[in-house]
C-alpha cells in the first residue's frame, strides 16, 4: 500500500524559487556559507504564498552584498545608490499606491548611510517592507565596523575589537513607529518565510531584520568558524520569545539572540493620514490622492 | 565524475521523497548536509568543476521530501518534493 502511494513521479516538478530569479546571472557573487542566498529562498517562498500580483510588486536594493538581490530577483528591480533604497522606494510608492514596494539590503546600506532615512519611513509609517539582512560588518568594502557590530568584536578598521555601542535595530525600528517588527536568523527559515509573508501582508512599514552569516569577513576575523558554524550557533543560541520588549533584545558579541515577532499592530500610514488630514481641513474641496 | 546536469536522485528504493541536486551550482557550504531532519544527505567523495564536495543522498528512502534543504540552499542547487502518485 505504501509504495503505491509514493511512486516515484515521472515528470520532476521545477524549483519553485528559480522562477522568482534571473538564473542567467547565476552562479551568484555570495561567499561559500554566506546566509543571504538562504533569505532569497525564503523571500521567493513567502511572495509564492502570499497571492500578490507580481507585476505590482518591485524590490529596491541599496549598496552591499545583500543590495545584489535586486540583480537576481526576477521582478522590477531597482538597485539603487549607497543607502538610498528607502527614499527611492518612498517615491515609488506615493507615484504608484498600488505597487507594493519590498526594500531589500543590508545593515550597513540601510542604517548607517540611510540611517535617517529608515527612521523618517518609519515614524511617516510609509507603506513597504523592509527586509534588513544583518551580517555584522560591511561585507562587500572589506569588513570595516559596522553600526550593527557587536561590542568587542573585530573588524577591519577596529583590530583591537569593536568600542562602539551597536544599534539593537527592532527597538529602533519599534521607537520610530514601525507597525510590524520581526527578528530571525538565516537558520529559522519556516518562521522567516511566515514573517516575511505577514510583512508582505501588513499594511504600513514592516521591518524584519535577519541575521545571517558573513564567513569571509565576519566569522573569519573573529575567529568563529565559518557559515555553518556560525547557523549552528544560531540554532543553539536563539530564543523565540514572540511579543519581547524590544528594549529588551540587544545583541551581544555571540551571545543569546532573542528572535520572533515584537510589534504587530495598527496605524494610519502615510497616504492615508495626509487624505485623512486634508478631508477634515478642506472639506470636499480635497480631492483624495490616489496616484 | 559529477555531470553539469540536473540530475535525480538515484532511486533505488521508492521513499516519501526525491531530491534534485544542481552539482555545479554548489559551493559546499555544508548547510543541507547539517540541518536535514532524517539526516539523510551527505558529501559527496566527488568534485565539481568548483572544485566542492556536493551533498548526495545517503539513502533514497531517509528523504521524506520536506524541502528544508531547498530552503537552506544559498545557491539554489538542491530542492526536495514529496512523490505523488503516479497517474495510470
Amino acid at each position: 500500500m505504501a509504495e503505491e502511494l509514493f511512486e516515484i513521479e515521472e515528470s520532476v516538478p521545477v524549483n519553485t524559487v528559480e522562477s522568482f530569479l534571473r538564473m542567467e546571472r547565476m552562479p551568484h557573487i555570495w561567499c561559500p556559507g554566506c546566509g543571504i542566498g538562504t533569505t532569497v529562498n525564503c523571500f521567493a517562498h513567502a511572495l509564492e504564498t502570499s497571492g500578490l500580483d507580481l507585476q505590482k510588486v518591485s524590490v529596491v536594493s541599496g549598496i552591499g552584498c545583500t543590495g545584489r538581490v535586486a540583480g537576481y530577483i526576477n521582478l522590477d528591480s531597482f538597485h539603487t545608490t549607497h543607502g538610498r533604497a528607502i527614499p527611492f522606494a518612498t517615491g515609488l510608492k506615493l507615484a504608484n499606491p498600488e505597487l507594493k514596494v519590498i526594500v531589500y539590503s543590508g545593515d550597513g546600506d540601510l542604517t548607517a548611510i540611510g540611517g535617517n532615512h529608515f527612521i523618517h519611513a518609519a515614524r511617516r509609517n510609509v507603506d513597504m517592507t523592509v527586509i534588513l539582512i544583518n551580517n555584522f560588518t560591511y561585507g562587500m568594502t572589506g569588513g570595516q565596523v559596522a553600526p550593527t557590530t557587536p561590542l568587542s568584536a573585530t573588524a577591519s578598521t577596529t583590530p583591537y575589537g569593536n568600542y562602539e555601542q551597536s544599534f539593537n535595530l527592532p527597538y529602533l525600528a519599534e521607537s520610530c513607529g514601525a507597525v510590524y517588527v520581526a527578528r530571525w536568523t538565516a537558520f529559522h527559515v519556516r518562521h522567516l518565510t511566515k514573517a516575511i509573508k505577514e510583512a508582505l501582508a501588513k499594511k504600513g512599514f514592516s521591518f524584519v531584520e535577519v541575521l545571517a552569516p558573513c564567513p569571509t569577513l565576519y566569522s573569519r576575523r573573529n575567529k568563529i568558524g565559518d557559515g555553518l558554524d556560525q547557523m549552528i550557533y544560531y540554532k543553539d543560541n536563539s530564543e523565540i520569545r514572540n511579543g519581547a520588549d524590544t528594549k529588551t533584545i540587544p545583541l551581544e558579541f555571540q551571545g543569546k539572540i532573542v528572535v520572533g515577532k515584537f510589534v504587530d499592530k495598527e496605524r494610519p500610514t502615510y497616504l492615508d493620514a495626509m487624505n485623512e488630514f486634508y478631508q477634515q481641513k478642506l472639506g470636499e474641496d480635497y480631492i483624495p490622492y490616489k496616484g | 565524475m559529477a555531470t553539469t546536469e540536473q540530475k535525480k536522485a538515484p532511486e533505488q528504493k521508492k521513499g516519501i521523497g526525491s531530491l534534485v541536486i544542481t552539482v555545479e551550482r554548489c559551493k559546499g557550504c555544508g548547510f543541507c548536509i547539517e540541518f536535514c531532519p532524517t539526516e539523510a544527505l551527505k558529501f559527496s567523495e566527488q568534485y565539481n568543476a568548483k572544485g566542492y564536495h556536493p551533498p548526495v543522498l545517503v539513502s533514497q528512502e531517509l528523504c521524506n521530501g520536506c524541502n528544508i534543504c531547498g530552503l537552506l540552499c544559498p545557491d539554489f542547487a538542491i530542492y526536495g518534493f514529496i512523490n505523488r502518485k503516479k497517474k495510470q
